[in-house]
């Protein structure tokens, strides 16, 4: 008896430690490498040898094909209809618009070789390329765009992105029944020239027509299978420098050189191929046995390893704010000293050095850094708004809760901080928690839910206040800004002013981009002064990709252009 | 046994449509719908889409256009996937995951039960307490954990197997162990204890006494008799692991169908939440079935008809 209760706990005990062991080996292959690093430096140089020796077989000529992950299925490849980030990035490599954006997302001629605007910038004529064609031979024509523009515009299509169209004249009063689809701003005046009428003057238009919603479609191709015809590889016929040759769907997507595109010359890779491994640990793990040459995701929990010893690691720009919304017509966060003393006691960069880890930039309004207006960057010119990037404000945000009637945080009723279920959410917020809590004496409890139980809180003004973010569309300070507008949809926050409407509309319909920049700046002061939401970091793009993959762009809004990318030295 | 089938067709219908009533409300009681987006849609647009997918009918309407169009076989269009049938969705993920799961149920099998047997025979010896060591391992160490250290120790360390898809057959081994870890100890343990009762019964020992060889002793007569808890587990088993693992499909990055159990709820995609409900269970209630069916062969004291 004795013996078998001895055995029994041996084995517990054996498999106590392997467990742990292996917890540890799949939690912590960082200091595993280093060790190994450190350790065996040899091994390492000879295994980093091992691999050029492929070189000599390959010298004559290197495989000019590129393997990207990108993560999930894409849910369409419809530029009409396509929203996600994949299908996106998917669609800008295969199809074109009648402008393409250059190094410095800037309009430069794609299928249109060049463009009239009228006086007012309401009205553009474009001159589309003799030699512009699609993938089975067709020429492209004025009618491609005009039809898809028409199809996404209207209702039965039931386009999500659909606004993305609203600029064009009549847009928006077409999707709402108010006016008749032949009234869209857009007409051909022959088979090559398109003539396009605004709603009113937008000063990023021409960046616009380089977003996948208003890429050409072929009537054709879509009538004969309505449904159908964008997910699958055989009937998707495309424009762009490389068309689909293969969807596996949840496997992989195929592109290769597309051999009727006006510019194929510039278009060095005969191969690109995108997996759709969803899960990071994998696509890292992938990197890593040179199964794949780069990858979109990179779990945030490898992150400092990456960076300490892979040169293959990078942080790119990315347009996108991550911030807490108060609701502005409850308690306490009606008050606008509470809500700037909530704001002023957080340590942005303690969240974004030691939480998120991801390389963000502690946020300190609601235009990120990164968009260039009229010579200068939006977020320096635009100041921010007392908040300090690099430590909370404690005596200043005491005294306003103090002022606000609640020294010392005595009074406060019970606060919630909601999220959306998500690990990097949660410590984000555990962490705002505890400086609250450090700072301001204040108790604050943490909710999470399900990110469309979330989504459905916010837009009811059920909360107090919450996390949320938003990712650009176009690299233009309007992108955020007008978020809030009194009819905007995603403005949580339930504060409405007309005055802030005044200023979006007013940028929004003048031309010369200093005083645009002037009403955006104005916008933004009226909403960050009265401490509307609480930022907390602009998003970064943590990406692996390997040095032999050259001449590759990856956008700030998250878009990878592969149409002059090469391998070279691999 | 023709009465026994009909009256367990009945069963499994009232079954199924307990099941679509019992998601359908539950899918409807959860806050947000499937266009519910971060960036809302144009009240036009939505409009549009709920009409298109008859989201403005009556609830007590959908339901009912819902089972008629079950009972025809078709499972509606998926909300997320536009263009895509739920039909669709699984016949393109079933094979993958089907596939997948034939090898590891195969794998089980084949090794689980000798394994059980092996352990029950030299109880107390070194081959139990490896096999049952093993077999514990196996059970308290998580699938996600199974795979990741599968995929760092044998494709990124050693590079012997892809990280990540199907192109090949080497590919399946990685992803068919860490399916098959759970299952396979678990099978082990259930086959070594009861083998080990049926072992120690008396008419073991009047078999043994009549000077019957040991291999027709183990395999005739006492491994018959150990091997019907084994065969109650492996119904449902087969049933849940031919419709795909989530966790370690997504892992290896594989086309299977597993995702769909938990991305349809994520992207309330009412379609494909009912959907897949409804194909799993009906595989379930046909595995269980087979086993009852199974059973009576395997043991004559087991009447289906009465």
């Amino acid at each position: 008896m004795i013996k078998k209760a001895l055995a029994i706990l041996l084995i517990l005990g054996l498999v106590f430690t392997s467990v742990v062991a292996c917890g540890n080996n799949d939690v912590e292959p960082t200091n595993d490498d280093q060790v190994k690093e450190d350790t065996k430096d040899d091994t390492e140089d000879n295994k980093k040898e091992d691999e050029p020796k492929e070189e000599p077989k390959e010298e004559p000529k290197v495989e000019q094909v590129v393997t990207y992950n990108m993560g999930a299925d894409p849910e369409t490849l419809d530029p009409g209809k396509a929203t996600e980030n994949v299908g996106f990035n998917v669609i800008i490599n295969t199809f074109e618009g009648l402008t393409n954006l250059d190094e410095n997302d800037k309009a430069i001629p794609g299928v249109a070789k060049k463009w009239d605007v009228n006086e007012d910038a309401t009205e553009f004529t474009f001159y589309l390329r003799d030699d512009a064609k699609w993938s089975d031979g067709k020429p492209v024509t004025a009618y491609d765009f005009e039809y898809a523009w028409k199809r996404v515009i209207n209702p039965e299509t039931a386009s999500d992105y659909a606004y993305q169209l609203f600029y064009l004249k009549n847009a928006e009063d077409i999707i709402n029944g108010e006016a008749s689809i032949d009234e869209l701003g857009v007409e051909v005046i022959d088979e090559r020239t398109l003539k396009v009428t605004l709603q009113g003057p937008v000063s990023w238009m021409l960046e616009m027509f380089a977003f996948p919603t208003y890429f050409p479609v072929r009537k054709d191709v879509v009538e004969e299978n309505p449904d159908t015809w964008a997910l699958e590889a055989d009937t998707i016929v495309s424009n762009g420098p490389f068309k689909i040759s293969e969807w596996s769907h949840n496997e992989e997507v195929v592109m290769v050189r597309n051999e009727n595109y006006w510019d194929k010359e510039r278009v060095k890779l005969d191969k690109y191929i995108m997996t759709l491994i969803n899960e990071d640990t994998t696509a890292l793990a992938a990197f890593e046995a040179g199964d794949i040459d780069g990858t979109d995701g990179v779990p945030r929990a490898e992150i400092p390893r990456l960076q300490a010893e892979n040169d293959d690691f990078m942080i790119l720009p990315d347009l996108g704010l991550y911030y807490y919304t108060f609701n502005n017509k409850v308690e306490p966060f009606n008050n606008e000293k509470v809500r700037k003393a909530f704001t002023l006691a957080i340590d942005r960069s303690a969240i974004v050095n030691t939480v998120s880890m991801g390389g963000e930039t502690p946020a300190t309004g609601v235009v990120p850094v990164g968009i260039n207006i009229g010579g200068e960057d939006f977020r320096e010119a635009g100041g921010d708004y007392d908040i300090d990037p690099n430590k909370a404000k404690i005596e200043e945000a005491k005294k306003l809760l103090e002022e606000a009637g609640y020294p010392n945080g005595e009074g406060l009723p019970e606060i919630t901080l909601n999220y959306n279920t998500n690990e990097n959410h949660q410590r984000i917020a555990e962490a705002v928690q505890e400086m609250w809590k450090k700072n301001l004496n204040v108790n604050v409890t943490l909710g999470n839910a399900e990110w469309k139980v979330h989504l459905s809180n916010l837009s009811e003004g059920n909360y107090q206040v919450a996390r949320i973010g938003w990712g650009a569309d176009y690299a233009h300070p309007m992108t955020f800004l007008d978020l809030f507008i009194s009819a905007s949809g995603n403005n949580y926050t339930q504060y409405t002013s007309e005055e802030f409407d005044d200023y979006i509309r007013k940028a929004k319909s003048t031309i010369d981009i200093q005083k645009a920049n002037d009403y955006m700046h104005k916008a933004e002061d009226l909403f960050m002064e009265r401490y509307t939401v609480c930022p907390i970091y602009f998003a970064s793009d943590p990406e692996l990709m390997k040095s032999y993959v050259k001449g590759w762009r990856k956008s700030p809004l998250g878009y990878l252009y592969m149409d002059k990318a090469y391998i070279e030295g691999k | 046994m023709g009465r026994f089938l009909i009256r367990r067709f009945i069963s499994m219908l009232i079954t199924i449509i307990l099941v679509i009533t019992f998601t359908f409300v539950l899918m409807h009681a959860i806050p947000g719908g499937p266009f519910t987006a971060e960036k809302k849609l144009p009240a036009a647009v939505e409009e549009a889409l709920n009409e298109r997918y008859h989201l403005n009918d009556p609830l007590w309407k959908q339901y009912v256009d819902y089972v008629l169009d079950v009972a025809r076989f078709d499972l509606g269009p998926s909300f997320q996937y536009e263009g895509q049938t739920v039909n669709r969705l699984i016949e393109d993920g079933f094979p993958t995951s089907a596939k997948l799961g034939i090898l590891s149920v195969l794998l089980t099998l084949c090794i689980g039960i000798p394994f059980g047997i092996i352990s029950a025979l030299k109880q107390n010896k070194w081959p139990d307490y490896t096999v049952m060591f093993l077999a514990t391992l196996g059970v308290t160490i998580p699938n996600f954990v199974i795979a990741t250290t599968l995929i760092y120790v044998f494709a990124v360390k050693l590079s012997v197997f892809p990280t990540f898809g199907i192109k090949n057959w080497q590919s399946f081994i990685l992803p068919v162990l860490a399916l098959s870890g759970y299952s396979l100890s678990f099978i082990s343990r259930l086959t070594r204890s009861s083998m080990l009762e049926v072992l120690g019964q008396d008419y073991i020992r009047t078999v043994r006494a009549k000077g019957i060889p040991e291999y027709k002793v183990i395999f005739k007569h006492a491994l018959r008799n150990a091997i019907l808890p084994v065969v109650t587990y492996v119904g449902p088993l087969i049933a849940a692991i031919l419709t795909g693992s989530f966790v370690v499909e997504r892992i290896f990055a594989l086309p299977g169908m597993g995702r769909h159990f938990v991305q349809s709820i994520t992207n309330r995609d009412y379609t494909t939440i009912m959907g897949i409900t409804i194909f799993y269970s009906a595989f379930l209630i046909i595995m269980i079935l087979l086993v009852d069916l199974v059973y009576g062969i395997v043991d004559p004291r087991i009447k289906l008809d009465k």
